[in-house]
This record gives C-alpha cells, structure tokens and sequence, in this order.
C-alpha cells in the first residue's frame, strides 16, 4: 500500500526521524498563513503517489507568502504529469507546504527487501535526488549496501559504517547514522515494504533531514496498523482497481483491448502472454481466485466490461477442485444476469468435467466461442478484437 | 521413487476444524494420504470425520508420529503454526496459507536455523508425488505418475503444465509449488538437489515468474550441476513494471525481475524456455525424445 508524502513524514516523526517543518492544505489561501508561520519563505510541493512530481512543475519554491498562496493555486487543481504517472497526469488535490532550508549536499537513503538474503537492507548512496535505478545501472558501486537483522534491528556499528561509506565525517557522520538506526526503526515497526528517503538533505550546520519521502507497506500487514490504512488515498488510485479490491479481486487495469479473466495469478499472467505472443494487447490482470465462484465471476465480468476500450474478453479457468461444469453454469448465470453483452466472448475451459462444461456454454443463449488449448483461445479472442496489430 | 512425500507420509494439519482445512484434509486421505491428525488450539478431543484433532503439534505428534503438517491456519497466526510444527520435530511443513505478512515469515526462518525442518510455501498449492501420496489443494485427478518433475511459483498454471504432461502420458514424479511470496521456505535449487537424487525423475519442468532473483539462481546452478533435460517457462512478459502481480513476490522492481531476464538466463544455461505456455509438455516430450 501506498501512501502521500505528507504522511510518510507523519509516520516518520512518530519515530524521531528529523524532518522540515510542514502543514499540508488543500487550501491556496491557507497555503500563505502557512508560509508565513514557517518564516515567509517556502516550498510548494504537490501530493499526489508518483514519483518524479519536480519534473513535472509540482514542486516550486516561493520567497513570500503571497508567491506561496500563488504558487499553491497553480499546482492544486493542475493535471500533474511526471515520468510515472502516464500522459493523462494525476490531478493534483493538495500541496505540502514546507521550509525552505539550505542546502550543503543531498544523499539517497532506502531501505528494502533483499529477497535473497533474507534480510531488509539499507541502500545509501552520494548521488541524492538521482533514482537509485539510475545509480545501480551506471555507477553500482557507488551504491553502499546495509542489510541488517530484521528481529534485532540495525547495530550502532552499521549504521555508522553507512555514514563512514558515504564519506561524511564529524557531526555529519553521527547525525547521518542516528537518522539511518531511526529510519530502520519505523520501518520495521509499520512493516514497510519500502522506505526510500531522495534526497536526505545535509545542511550547511551539519543536520541531516528527510527532504521528501516514500514509504509503502506490507498489504498482508495491514491488520495490525489500523493508522496506516486510514491514510490510503483512494483518488489515487485506478477506480477500477479499487471496485474489483471491493470484490475480492485482483484487478490491474493496462493498455491492450483484450479483457481477461483467469482463475490464479500465474495462469493470468501467462494468459496475458500469449495473448501478446499471438498479437493481442491485454487489458487487464484480473485473477478471479482459485475456486472461481459465480459471485467472483460476475463481479469481475461486470469490471471488464465497463473498461471502455475492451473490445473482446478472453476467459480462461483451469478447474481444478472447482468443477468446470459448475465453472461453465456460474459464467452463464452471470452473463444472463447481466442482461448479456455486445462483445465477443471466448471461453476456455479445461479440468475436471470439461466435456460437460463445455456442453453448457454451447446451449447457453449467448453465443460464446468455445475453445479447447490456450493457444486457440488466444488465437480466436486475437482474431474478435480486430487481428493481430 | 519420487521426493520428500509418498506413502510412508504421516500428515497433521494444522487448521483441520475451519472449513478449507477440513475439506483439504479428506480429500488428502482420499487421495490416498495417511492423514493421522488435526490441530486446532482449543478444540482438542474432536474428531474430523474420524481423524482426532489435538490442542498442539508436540501432542499430535507424540500421539501418531505425524512427520508433514499442512497449514491452513488464517494469515496472521500462521507464520507461529510453523515454528510450532518446527519445534515439535515435525519434518516436512507445506504452508497453504495465502497473505503471511513478510516480517512474520523472516521471524519463522529465523526460527528454523534451530528448528530444522523442510517449509514448503507459503502461498502455495502444496507437493504431490503422484499415485502415492499429497499434501495440498492440488486436483488430485489431474496427476499421472511418471517421469517428470515439477518445480513452479504458481498454482493454476502447475496444473495446466501438469494436465499437459499427463495428456502426453509423460506424467510426473513429484510436483512442487514454492509458493509466490517473496520470502519462502523452499526454493527452486533445493527441489532441484533432491531431484538430481531421484532415478523416477527423467526431465524437469521449471516454471517461474517476475520477481527477484531466484529463476536465475537456478538457472547458474542447473548449468554447473545438472544434467538432465530441464523445460523453464516465465510467466509475466507483459506484466507493468512496479506493479504486483496477484502474487505478493510477483514485481519488478527497480528494473529488476523482469520475465524477459530470467528467460535470457534460463536459456544461456541450456535450458529449453518455452515461448508458450501451451507448448510446455510438447518441449518435454522433444527433449526426453
């Protein structure tokens, strides 16, 4: 789960991570108060979830509280486009009023999962407000690497070899490797998946302070920080990916014309594959889960279909313990209660009792294209939605 | 001979008196598993449709000798089923349960560097050596026994690969599924390990999927230690990247994981990739002629 960077700075100085003094508004008018609060100088900063928002205009700086009022109406409202976001942009709801500080140098610090080590590891490196994608594909050994013992949390001692590493020295040094040890700290507690601070300012006086921040969490977490959930955004996020998590399902909405629809997520994502290999563009990822109930199928037949661009569904079910004959009758009964549906529909079935299966979906009043192999089925919903491309 | 189940298995499962445990237990059995008992803290005493159920694994176990669990305790008590198991000696854990928070599993392999025991999963549908025994969620039916074993991150698309090895009358040895988190207890090169040991298995189908590293590892590994045919299919060419995909370890990540670098390892290390996963069996029928 994601969340703003006003509220990962929120979390943060629950542990004693030092950051700028900040208000988040909403408000342009509120935006110079303030401004004039923090000194009467300030940055502007958009809060939507992509990264990449300086490129975009969404971070400004303003030498008065009226330029701040100023500044904060042109960003609240804008369709933000940043690297991440896609050509639409993201419309941008509020703004971090922050500080304005002085800047001596600006360092990268993260922390995240090494998989294979088992074990988080903090990542730092020289080159601040550079992607650290960036700085691993070019220069990887400017990246210094920290793991650290998940149940024991960071030494004193690594922390400072990360400060050392970096070449800071003196109060530098020891204000880089209390941040790193507080760091470690809120990110174990909130089971982050990822905190990434870019840049970690170094000021003239030798403070080090958290200049923007990202952190996301662990979803199958999120039971035990009932905080943490209530700072999800769902603006941020595609509505129809959030309709289908109201379902139970796994929805993630993309750029093909193809829809589809597939019990697990290996085989939905192999799914979509083959449908690229045979010249289609999926759609979608959906996985409808394991057992593909009638509920599930509905819901997620009711998703698909109301993405504009869809203009062939592709459905895929391996019945396993879930019978395909009842498979066959929950996709009928869910189209009949949709009143039926102006696209092509390819269904593929394959499992236990599949002859049966496929027997109800050929007398069922909606005229589906039956297939027996993935290949066919790719072949055939490739064909409906227009030809290969 | 097959891998780490068969017919001398004595299985516990964790989790029996919820509603997939049980029905997971008894299709088991009537697979042919010997499923000995059931744990559910609480509710010692019960039977489940004549399997005993006990308060604690140390108490299965000293009342039957179970030696596999299969867990199917809910997400945020399951990493805790697992170390219990471990602790009561027990060998073999399968852990089902799908959505285990991360921290929870780096505490339990924590735990099992003093507790040795094989921890398959989680998230996954579980292992099954065909025409002897199974412990998972698996189709049963869709298996053959025969010559060719099974490694994947995935469960339905197992299934599918395995539905093509049985239509070729190739069938399988043993079948494992390592679960799609981030953090498992098994891995591709420790299936792998035990395989290379296996006369009954002739070939290998390897089936991975974005995210991490492990694909790779194993590819290095096949290269410098195993010689008999090996079958890889990635699945996620067209997955987003930073988004994950129904699986929780299923993302690339800065770059990383991509489908389209484990596929180029896969095949730098000899391994025959399927472009298609329709074409799976039809690549091992080739390679074991």
């Amino acid at each position: 789960m994601k969340i703003h960077e006003y509220q990962a700075k929120e979390i943060l100085r629950r542990f004693g991570v030092p950051t700028p003094r900040g208000e988040v508004t909403a408000d342009a008018a509120e935006a110079a108060r303030i401004c004039e609060e923090l000194g009467g100088r300030c940055v502007v900063k958009a809060q939507i979830h992509a990264g990449g928002r300086g490129k975009g205009g969404g971070v400004k700086l303003a030498g008065s509280p009226e330029e701040a009022s100023e500044v904060a109406g042109q960003i609240l409202g804008m369709q933000l486009v940043t690297p991440q976001t896609g050509e639409e942009g993201q419309l941008v709801r509020k703004v971090l009023i922050e500080e304005a500080l002085e800047i001596a140098s600006e360092l990268y610090l993260g922390i995240t999962l090494d998989r294979e080590l088992g074990k988080p590891v903090v990542m730092a490196s020289a080159s601040g407000g550079m992607a650290i994608e960036e700085v691993a594909a070019e220069n990887p050994d400017a990246i210094v690497r920290q793991p650290y013992d998940p149940h024991l949390g960071i030494q004193g001692f690594e922390a400072r070899s990360v400060a050392r590493r970096l070449g800071l020295t003196g109060r530098t040094a020891r204000q880089a490797a209390r941040f790193v040890s507080l760091l470690v700290k809120a990110h174990q507690h909130t089971d982050a998946t990822l905190s990434e601070i870019n840049p970690l300012l170094v000021t003239g006086d030798g403070d080090v302070l958290a200049l923007d921040a990202k952190m996301n969490f662990d979803s199958s977490a999120l039971f035990r920080h009932s905080d943490i959930v209530e700072m999800r955004d769902l603006d941020e996020e595609e509505p129809l990916e959030v309709e289908a998590s109201r379902h139970g399902l796994n929805y993630i909405k993309l750029d093909g014309t193809i829809g589809c629809m597939v019990n697990g997520a290996g085989l939905a994502m192999a799914t979509m594959d083959i449908i690229k290999l045979y010249g289609g563009e999926p759609a979608n990822f959906l996985d409808v889960g394991g057992s593909a109930s009638q509920e599930a199928v509905q819901s997620a037949f009711r998703i698909l279909v109301s993405d504009p661009s869809v203009d062939a569904v592709l459905i895929n079910i391996f019945g396993g313990i879930a019978r395909t004959d009842r498979i066959a009758a929950g996709v009928v009964a869910a189209l009949e209660d949709l009143g039926g549906v102006s696209i092509p529909v390819v269904v593929r079935l394959e499992g236990t009792n599949v002859e049966r299966g496929r027997e109800i979906l050929q007398e069922a009043a909606h005229d589906f294209s039956v297939a027996t192999t993935m290949a066919e089925a790719a072949e055939k919903v490739v064909a409906a939605s227009g030809g290969a491309d | 001979m097959a891998i780490w189940v068969d017919n001398d298995t004595r299985l516990v499962v964790q989790g029996i008196t919820g509603k997939e445990g049980e029905f997971h237990a008894l299709s088991c059995r009537e697979y042919g598993t010997q499923v000995v008992a059931g744990v559910t803290p609480g509710k010692g005493g019960q039977e489940v449709d004549g399997i005993p159920v006990y308060d604690s694994v140390a108490e299965a176990r000293a009342e039957t000798g179970c030696n596999a669990s299969m867990v199917f305790v809910p997400p945020p008590f399951a990493a805790d089923a697992v170390m219990e198991a471990a602790a009561a000696g027990v060998e073999l854990i399968v852990a089902i349960t799908e959505g285990i928070p991360v921290n929870d599993m780096l505490r339990a392999k924590a735990f099992l560097r003093d507790h040795p025991a094989r921890v398959i999963g989680p998230n996954c549908p579980g292992i099954i050596s065909p025409g002897q025994a199974k412990i998972g969620i698996m189709p049963g039916h869709i298996h053959q026994q025969g010559r060719v074993g099974v490694i994947s991150r995935s469960g339905t698309l197992t299934y599918e690969a395995v539905w093509q090895l049985t239509n070729l009358h190739l069938g399988q040895s043993t079948c494992v599924g390592i679960g799609g988190d981030p953090i498992n207890g098994t891995n591709f090169i420790d299936v792998l390990e035990a395989f290379a040991g296996d006369d009954q298995t002739e070939a290998v189908v390897l089936i991975g999927e974005i995210g991490g590293s492990a694909e790779e590892d194993a590819a290095a590994w096949i290269q410098q230690n195993f010689d008999r045919p090996v079958i890889g299919f990635i699945a996620g060419r067209t997955a987003p990247p930073g988004r994950r995909m129904g699986h929780a370890g299923a993302i690339v990540s800065g770059g990383k994981g991509t489908a389209k670098e484990k596929m180029e390892a896969l095949a730098a290390a000899g391994i025959s990739v399927a472009e298609s996963p329709a074409e799976i069996g039809a690549k091992v029928a080739e390679a074991l002629g």
